[in-house]
């Protein structure tokens, strides 16, 4: 993302949120009781706690990921700063369900992984901290089978670092 | 109090994409303070979007995503004037939920 988008991105999110003030000053204590904050029961904590890209994998959807060049990812191959590295994943794949981030050389290799119901196009943008250079793998689950996709990042500053 | 969620939608031919951002600092566990002692892992774990009751987008999310992070996401079947709920619960079980208008 340029920077000359992202100026326009925050500055239309600060309009969002003075309407969305403006809006719901009334109605928002209702509403706060109204909703139901999303369940995380089925949070995956084991697959998050696997170090190792292949063991995450296997641990997350009980399966092996196939190479696949029908996957792109857009990311910086050299990260200034390493706590916050802008990864997208998009793919053509058909029946795409799920998509997770791994972040091969961090302590716990996976970042994140999405839901993606019927509906939901295959792609994801999403800011990961790494620890190091080191490559990202984009495992996108289509038709029931797991495809991934490598990619390298060089980091400068560690995101571990604090 | 204002909402630690910022979201954007916008629907343009048929499919609708989404901005969030979280003010949430996603502290990972292993980043000591300045003592010397370890920060305690604070992270948001579930994050998701619904429309009409149904869920369009559910990110699950571990320590190494960003601090105050960011999402994209792009689905179809809403329109302009739909209202989106936007919900996070974190590994303390602190919560918060925030309405978006398709524009």
């Amino acid at each position: 993302m340029t920077d000359q988008r992202r100026r326009g991105f925050l500055k239309g999110m600060l309009g969002v949120g003075v309407a969305g003030f403006a809006l719901g000053s009334g109605i928002v204590p209702l509403r706060v009781e109204a909703a139901t904050a999303p369940d995380a029961s089925e949070w995956p904590e084991k697959a998050f706690k696997t170090p190792g890209v292949d063991e995450t994998i296997a641990e997350l959807y009980g399966m092996e990921a196939t190479e696949s060049d029908q996957i792109t990812m857009d990311l910086p191959t050299i990260a200034q700063n390493g706590a916050v590295v802008p990864v997208s994943v998009e793919t053509t794949l058909p029946n795409v369900t799920g998509i997770a981030l791994l972040v091969a050389k961090n302590p716990n290799a996976l970042a994140a992984y999405f839901d993606v119901p019927e509906g939901t196009l295959p792609f994801v943008s999403n800011r990961l901290k790494m620890a190091e250079t080191t490559d990202v793998v984009a495992v996108v689950i289509s038709d029931g089978k797991a495809y991934k996709a490598t990619q390298n990042v060089k980091v400068t500053v560690g995101g571990c670092g604090g | 109090m204002a909402s630690s969620i910022r979201v954007r939608a916008v629907e343009n031919n048929g499919v609708t994409s989404l901005k969030a951002l979280v003010r949430h600092p996603m502290d990972s566990g292993f980043v000591k303070d300045s003592a010397g002692n370890v920060i305690p892992a604070h992270f948001i774990k579930v994050l998701t979007i619904s429309h009409n009751g149904k869920n369009v987008f559910v990110a699950n999310w571990g320590p190494a995503v960003s601090k105050d992070p960011f999402l994209e996401c792009r689905f179809k079947g809403a329109k302009k004037g739909d209202e989106l709920t936007i919900s996070w619960i974190d590994n303390e079980g602190a919560s918060d939920s925030t309405t978006a208008t398709i524009a």
